[in-house]
Parts: structure tokens; C-alpha cells; sequence
């Protein structure tokens, strides 16, 4: 189809408010929250409701087009990334709180309705969301699906995929199916809706989700500790669960961090080799006596300084620190780049001695912030761009840095996703038939591969089903894919 | 089939002649006898039996504990089974890290044991004894403790399978939070066996509770043990379990309160305060405090035993519409137990009379599919299911179920027959 032809069947369906084709304006899609790809949509398309989902998505399954699905573009592993000559799909405009039902702890809303706001809306119940990205004030909770978002909360009440109960999807081909039993328990069939979280974009996009309500605990109490080095950090970290407390949240951030962190937004942090954050929620009597010996185990590890949040606003203060760190890097660096993996627990101190090794071979600096309790790291590596070849050097020292968390026994990625920026990696943990049988899900979803092509697997498979004489498939002969 | 010499001596060569034998009628699946029993003792010799019965065309039906074969359709087709007996092995218990790996064979009472010794538990409490943990994840068995932990699909992070032509894929890792592909380890889950044989699965772990109590009151109705129930699910305690035990003599509303010694006392009097205002409260001796309530009566020799799935905030009515449906049918009172929290209710009646049962299901299949709840036969004479099938119809998404099942089993040579819509 012309791409002419393309924008008038468009704005059949949007009116010409809801598709956006002059150039100038198409560049502001042209990466997500990782700006290191960048490609500029032929037409992006902004639904308002799930209908013209349905009809965008039928319209480029008819003519053969692909499409990539668009929350808020925070995504740090390219996912959002466009493909040329596609159509890129925005559901910012998909905002809506569906349904309310605090006696079934459940919510149903659009997926461009922002992570905060399903917290905001049933607070006054008593209710929240519970997965907490550090974007969760702009990133929506459709893109939180397809990542599989984590966040600081997960080590006690699981990521996105524990939380979404039921989802209406639009599958590559415009029709509308519902997955999950989104109120009753235990669907009988498959899994689809597991399969589904976590998928990238590349299965279909959904159009209304069922989230899970947590009720508010009864008690919270947050501490912050420093420590001479990150060994005396992780201490506490493997005393604490040694001891079967599960905390809420326990997050570390190294000296360069609290460095960034301070220039940033002046939190007041120690000086210190490594900070831990540690939360603790939960029946009143439950968490004072765990928080008790949380305190005992920071001593036992020589904690230099110890602060407990006295109130709400303190305890703020702490997250505030915690989820500035990304953004504070910009304070001492002019250029980073976020790594993702994931280690065993017991890993951690071989692998930080490890990073800091690779740090000086490469002569660049690692900054390391992590979920400590469940093991995700996330080092950012810190460089100029305008130093020439620094760039590449970073990349291949942040590949390094996760290949050592393969070594250990660990993942990729613990919640940013594979999208465009991991998928050469994905050979080092998965092996051809691992991905081949993946791609068998993809293939019943999205035969013909139209829904966020490219994304996730090296090399992606075409599924083979196109009946009669054959022709070359369009992303064939952009050379994205090859024929299975 | 034909045993014939050819097929059984290529078995043999592949799992050793020990682990091969010819079926008998214990063997047999709703009244459908096997030829053979394969044990392979890996993943290597799991692949090699099914690329002979992928060249062979034999139709497959893995087996664990064998402890959920009642669960489905008759098979269409049942030529091998295969056991995942010998597959028994935990290979990784790292305490530190709360995880294990182990094969699909091993036994989950096994697997609590070795666990326990440093004070952890795999949060899965299904009631069968002698079921693997492959065998609970193919049917996603679960139990009352899934109010707090979620079910298996909340727990296992990551599988090794072996589809119907041998190959081996494994997704997921060993570590509890992972997005790199797609979770296939979901997938699995509940898939009976149409989608390939687990051969290993890695779950993560919970600590032992160091204290726990169970706290019940006695209710009068229906509106009383979904109101009861509420009250706790809205409540800041944090129950680990609320199960219903609902008896035409005894009603009655569990509540699994677990903690830390110093915290035990003072959710005990929150639940009981919560509890009080719907009857009398009391503490359960440690024989109840086993089956989180009273000791159910066994099971009449043809019970039939049906599972709702349906929103927990709608007990009352969901309890209302099974007695109603029980007497119009001249049904003697159900027994009827359930996981309250959560809205999965176990409903036994006598099958005696056949007709009677086919429409019990059926009214309960109107009611509850048009709240967009399920209803499964989870035991039941093979009579009964010739007549009403095992599942619903799975509502819009069956169409993506079956193609799934297309994509993953082709031949359809895995477990067929057993599966909704006759997958």
C-alpha cells in the first residue's frame, strides 16, 4: 500500500487528529528511553479506544505492514524502538480506569494509564499497585506488560507478571481475544496470559488489563546504612535472608552513585563506599521485631551509619535518592550506559570484584546501583561520546559486565527487557533450539510476524504459512528476517 | 499398537532394558491401555524416546506420581507412557539464593524434606500425595497456601522441555527475576502434557514460617462465609490461607495465620477480633490444624468432584447457586471445600444418578461461565465425562489454544484427547 493511501485509511479510522506523517513531528518517536537506536516511523497512529486498535492493527495485517506498540517510550531496551518502514502505534491517548473493584482487589484500566495513577486512584481504599518501576510516574502500565516490569518491591510481592490477572488483547491479525481469568481464578487452557507479560510487543497489544490490588500494610519502616565498601553492604544483605526475613526492598548503590545521587538532589547521603536501602512492611508487631534485628545484623556488618526514616516524608527522602540514581549520572558523567543483569545472590561479591577489575582494564568508570535482594544489578558505565571510539568501548565493557553475569549463573535481564539492544546476547544464554521452540509461541500468535519484528531474537524465524506461490515477505526484503 | 520387536528393542537401547516394560491395566488412562512404559533416566533419553515416537507415530502421555491421571478426557490415542520416575534428582539447592533446580521425577514430599534442613519450603501445598513436582506443574495443582504465594506459575522461573519430536528446550533461569524470551515455564503450566514433557524445573523459595496458628469460626450461611472470608482478605494480617469447609452439620471458615514467635499472638487477636462479629472463634488443635479445618468425611466410592473458579467477593453466591442446583437436582447436601480466599470452591456429590450429575454440571456451568467463571470435572466416572466434557470451552482465547498446541505438537501425538476442546 502507499503510504499515501496508508494515512487516508488512517485517518478513516482516527480522523486526522490521531495520525501524525510530517516528518518533523515522526522524529519525536524516533527512539524510546535507550537513545541509542533510533529510527523514524513511516506514520505513527494514536487509538483512543480499543476499537481502533482493532481496526489500525486488522488494517496492517490486510496490507501486510508492521507495527510497533508505544506507552510512554521509558523503556530502556529499545523495545519501542520502530521499525522502517512500520507503523508505530502510540496508546497515550488510552487513559482510561476502566473499573474498580476493591472486594475482588482488582482494577481494570487502558494500557496508557501511567504505572502512579492505579496507586492514586484506590489509595483512599486503602488499595495499591504494588510493582514499582523507578519510572512509575511516566511509564504506563501497557508498557509495564510488555516488559515485565520490576521495580524496588518486587523481592516481597513479585514483578508485573504476578499482578496483571486478565488482559483483552488485539492479536496481530485484529482480532480480540481475552486471556487470563482476570477475576476468577485458574482460566483452564494454556497459560497465555504468562506467556504474553513480558513479550515485548511482539505477540499482540493489549487493550485492557486486570491488575491485582495489594491491600496498604500495616507498618512500614525504612533504614538507610552505609558502609565502608559494598562488602559490608552485601553482608547484610545475605544476613538478612539467611535469617528468612524477606524485606520489602533492600537496594544498594556504590560510592560513585551516592556521589551522583548527592550532586543531583541533594538527599543528604553519608559518605560512604555503599549505601543500602532497606524497607520492611507487614503487621505491626511482625515488622518491628524484624526490623529489630535488620538493625542488629547492619552492626554486625560494621554499618558506619545508620539512619531510620521517622516518617513518611523521610522515607520518601530515601526512595528519592534510590530512583534518582539514572538520572543523577548526568551530574558526573556525560554519557552512560545501563546494564540489566542478573546474578545469583550468593554471586555478588565475585562478581562486583570482577566489575571493578573490568572498570580498570577499560579505563572507564562503573557506577553500581542494584536490587541487591534479588540480585539484579544494574552498572552504569560512564562515558564521553565525544571521545573518540569511548562509545563503542563502553558497550563492549557493559557486554563484559553481562556476560559475567552469565558466567555466574545469572540472566540478561532482570526487567528492562531484551528488545533491540540485547538480542545479540541472547545466543550466550539461550541456544538455537531454546529459541526456535520460543518462537513456536510467536508463530501461533503472529505467523506473519507483523507485531514489533526484529525485537528479542537474533534471528528472527518467519513461520512458514503464507499459502500459494511465493512471494518475498516485506521484512525479508529489508533484510530483517529469513525464511524459516 | 503392535509391540512389535523393532520399536521396543529401539526403546531399549535408548533407556536400558530395566526401565522398559509392557503396560498393564494399572497403566491404563479413563479405560485406554498403553502398549509400553518407558522410564529414561535424563533429558538425553527422554529426547530419544520421543524421536522414536515422533518417527513411530505413537501417541504419548508423560506420567510423574501418576497421582492427577483422572484429571481429563479419555485419550484418543495412548500408545507409551512415559515415566519421569528416574528423573528424581534435586541438582542445585542453594539456600542463599532461595532456589532449586531439580528434575521433573523428584517428589515434592522428597523435595520438602531436603529443603526444610535449612529452614525454606517450596510454597506449593497441593493435597495429593506422592505428586512430582512436574506432575504439579502440568496441572497446576496447588493448594491453600496459594492465598499468600500464588500458584506454581507465580514460583517456577524456568523449565527444560522435551517437545514430541525430541527437542530439547529449556526457557527462564535460575535466577528469580529474569525477562530475557519469553517465559515458557508459564506456558507449561497446567498444560497436561499436550505441549511436551518437563524434564527439570527451577523454582524459587520461601523461609519456613517459624510460627503458625490456625483460627476458625463457625458460620451459619452462605452470605456469612463470603462476608467472613472478606474480612480478612480486606484486612492489614496477612493471612497465609482462608479455607472453607461447608457442611449441611458443620460450617466452617479457616484462617492460616503464619508469623515469627513475636508476632504470632498479635495476629491471632486480629483475626479472631475480625472473625468474632459472624460466630464463635476458637484456635484449631494441630490434628485440624494439618487439613486447615476439620477432617473432611472420605469420599463416597463415585464422588464426583468439581472446581469453581470464580471472583472470591462472590462466595455467598457461588455457594447459594450449588446448593440450589444440588436440591432441584435431588442431590444430597455437597461437600464442599475451598480455597475462599482465592474463589476456587470443591464441590463432591454422589454420582449415583447420572442424569442428575449432567445436569448438575451443566446448571453450574451456565451460572458460573456467564460471571466468567470455570468449572472443571476434577474427578469424575468416564461415563460422566463422555457426557459432559472435563473443561468449558475456554471462551474466545480456545482458538489461541489451539494453535499454540498446532505450533508446539504438530502430529498432536502428546497426550491426546485429554486437553479442552478435545486437544
Amino acid at each position: 500500500m502507499e503510504r499515501s493511501r496508508l494515512i487516508t485509511a488512517m485517518e478513516g479510522i482516527l480522523g486526522t487528529e490521531g495520525v501524525i506523517h510530517e516528518h518533523e513531528q515522526l522524529r519525536t518517536y524516533e527512539c524510546d528511553g535507550l537513545m541509542n537506536y533510533r529510527v523514524i516511523p513511516d506514520l505513527v497512529v494514536l487509538p483512543e479506544t480499543g476499537e481502533h486498535v482493532q481496526r489500525i492493527v486488522k488494517l496492517c495485517y490486510d496490507e501486510g505492514i508492521p507495527f510497533v506498540a508505544r506507552g510512554s517510550g521509558t523503556g530502556l531496551s529499545g523495545g519501542a524502538l520502530p521499525v522502517k518502514s512500520g507503523v508505530l502505534i502510540v496508546l497515550t491517548r488510552m487513559r482510561k480506569i476502566l473499573e474498580v473493584d476493591i472486594p475482588n482487589q482488582r482494577i481494570v484500566v487502558e494500557p496508557g494509564v501511567i504505572n502512579i495513577w492505579v496507586s492514586q486512584e484506590v489509595a483512599d481504599e486503602g488499595y495499591y499497585y504494588a510493582p514499582d518501576p523507578a519510572s512509575q510516574i511516566v511509564s504506563s502500565i501497557g508498557g509495564n506488560l510488555a516488559e515485565n516490569s520490576g521495580g524496588v518491591h518486587c523481592l516481597k510481592y513479585g514483578f508485573t507478571t504476578n499482578h496483571v490477572m486478565g488482559a483483552e488483547v488485539v492479536l496481530p491479525d485484529g482480532s480480540v481475544t481475552h486471556i487470563g481469568g482476570g477475576l476468577a481464578p485458574d482460566a483452564p487452557g494454556y497459560d497465555l496470559l504468562g506467556a504474553f507479560v513480558g513479550s515485548e510487543g511482539t505477540l499482540g497489544i493489549a487493550t485492557k488489563i486486570t491488575l491485582r490490588l495489594v491491600r496498604v500494610p500495616e507498618s512500614v519502616q525504612t533504614l538507610l546504612a552505609a558502609f565502608e565498601d559494598p562488602e559490608g553492604a552485601g553482608g547484610v544483605v545475605s544476613g538478612i535472608i539467611g535469617e528468612g526475613i524477606i524485606p520489602a526492598a533492600i537496594e544498594m548503590m556504590d560510592r560513585l552513585t551516592i556521589e551522583a545521587v548527592e550532586a543531583a538532589v541533594h538527599p543528604g547521603l553519608p559518605d560512604a563506599g555503599a549505601v543500602l536501602v532497606i524497607e520492611l512492611d507487614g503487621p505491626e508487631a511482625e515488622v518491628e521485631e524484624q526490623f529489630g534485628r535488620v538493625l542488629e545484623i547492619c552492626e554486625e556488618n560494621e554499618a558506619t551509619e545508620i539512619r531510620v526514616a521517622e516518617d513518611d516524608a523521610e522515607r520518601a527522602l530515601f526512595w528519592k535518592a534510590r530512583k534518582a540514581a539514572f538520572g543523577a549520572m548526568g551530574r558526573i558523567s556525560n554519557d552512560y550506559y545501563v546494564q540489566d543483569g542478573v546474578i545469583p545472590r550468593t554471586e555478588l561479591p565475585a562478581v562486583l570484584k570482577r566489575i571493578s577489575e573490568l572498570s580498570e582494564d577499560y579505563g572507564l568508570r562503573v557506577a553500581n546501583v542494584f536490587h541487591a535482594g534479588d540480585g539484579n544489578l544494574h552498572p552504569l558505565v560512564l562515558y564521553n561520546n565525544s571521545t573518540e571510539g569511548e562509545a563503542e568501548k563502553a558497550e563492549k565493557l557493559a557486554g563484559d559486565i553481562v556476560f559475567t553475569c552469565l558466567e555466574h549463573g545469572g540472566s540478561l535481564t532482570g526487567e528492562h527487557g531484551i528488545g533491540e539492544d540485547k538480542k545479540k546476547y541472547m545466543p550466550k544464554m539461550f541456544t538455537d533450539d531454546d529459541m526456535n521452540v520460543m518462537q513456536l509461541l510467536r508463530c501461533a500468535f503472529d505467523p506473519h510476524q507483523l507485531a514489533n519484528p526484529g525485537k528479542i531474537f537474533p534471528t528472527p524465524r518467519l513461520c512458514g504459512e503464507r499459502p500459494g506461490p511465493f512471494h518475498m515477505h516485506p521484512l525479508q526484503k529489508a533484510g530483517i528476517v529469513e525464511q524459516f | 499398537m503392535q509391540t512389535e520387536r523393532g520399536i521396543t528393542g529401539d526403546l531399549r537401547q535408548i533407556v536400558g532394558s530395566d526401565n522398559i516394560r509392557e503396560a498393564t491395566t494399572e497403566d491404563a488412562i479413563e479405560g485406554v491401555q498403553p502398549a509400553l512404559v518407558v522410564e529414561p533416566g535424563s533429558v538425553e533419553e527422554i529426547s530419544g524416546v520421543m524421536k522414536l515416537a515422533a518417527r513411530e507415530g505413537l501417541a504419548v502421555s508423560p506420567r510423574g506420581g501418576g497421582t492427577k491421571t483422572h484429571l481429563g478426557d479419555a485419550p484418543r490415542q495412548l500408545d507409551l507412557i512415559v515415566s519421569t520416575t528416574r528423573m528424581n534428582e534435586i541438582m542445585e539447592h542453594t539456600p542463599g539464593d532461595q532456589i532449586f533446580r531439580a528434575e521433573a521425577g523428584v517428589r515434592l514430599e522428597d523435595l520438602q524434606e531436603r529443603i526444610s534442613e535449612s529452614d525454606q519450603m517450596l510454597a506449593l501445598d497441593p493435597p495429593e500425595s506422592g505428586a512430582t513436582l512436574g506432575g504439579i506443574i502440568a496441572a497446576n495443582s496447588s493448594g491453600p497456601r496459594r492465598y499468600k504465594y500464588g500458584t506454581v506459575r507465580d514460583l517456577i522461573i524456568g523449565i527444560t522441555v522435551v517437545l514430541h519430536d525430541g527437542t530439547v528446550a529449556k526457557a527462564g533461569s535460575k535466577v528469580v527475576k529474569n525477562v530475557a524470551g519469553y517465559d515458557l515455564s508459564k506456558l507449561f503450566t497446567g498444560s497436561l502434557g499436550t505441549l511436551g514433557i518437563i524434564a527439570t524445573a527451577n523454582f524459587r523459595l520461601h523461609p519456613l514460617p517459624k510460627a503458625s496458628r490456625t483460627v476458625a469460626v463457625e458460620v451459619e450461611s452462605p452470605q456469612q462465609a463470603q462476608e467472613a472470608t472478606q474480612s480478612i482478605v480486606h484486612s492489614q494480617v496477612e493471612a497465609t490461607a482462608i479455607e472453607l469447609h461447608y457442611a449441611e452439620d458443620e460450617k466452617l471458615l479457616t484462617v492460616l495465620l503464619e508469623s515469627i514467635p513475636g508476632g504470632m499472638d498479635a495476629k491471632v487477636e486480629t483475626a479472631s477480633f475480625l472473625l468474632k462479629q459472624f460466630g464463635e472463634v476458637r484456635t484449631l488443635s494441630e490434628e485440624e490444624e494439618d487439613h486447615l479445618g476439620p477432617l473432611t468425611p472420605p469420599a463416597v466410592a463415585d464422588e464426583i468432584v468439581l472446581k469453581l473458579g470464580a471472583p472470591p467477593a462472590e462466595l455467598g453466591s457461588v455457594l447459594e447457586s450449588v446448593l440450589g442446583a444440588a436440591e432441584r437436582r435431588g442431590l444430597a447436601h455437597p461437600r464442599i471445600t475451598g480455597h475462599a480466599g482465592t474463589g476456587v470452591t470443591f464441590i463432591g456429590f454422589s454420582g449415583e444418578d447420572e442424569d442428575a450429575a449432567v445436569g448438575f454440571v451443566g446448571e453450574m456451568r451456565e451460572i458460573q461461565t456467564r460471571k466468567s467463571g470455570n468449572v472443571t470435572l476434577q474427578r469424575a466416572p468416564l461415563t460422566l465425562k463422555q457426557r459432559v466434557s472435563t473443561w468449558d470451552n475456554g471462551g474466545d482465547y480456545l482458538g489461541l489454544v489451539r494453535r499454540v498446541k498446532e505450533k508446539f505438537d504438530p502430529r498432536g501425538g502428546m497426550n491426546p484427547g485429554r486437553y479442552l476442546g478435545g486437544l
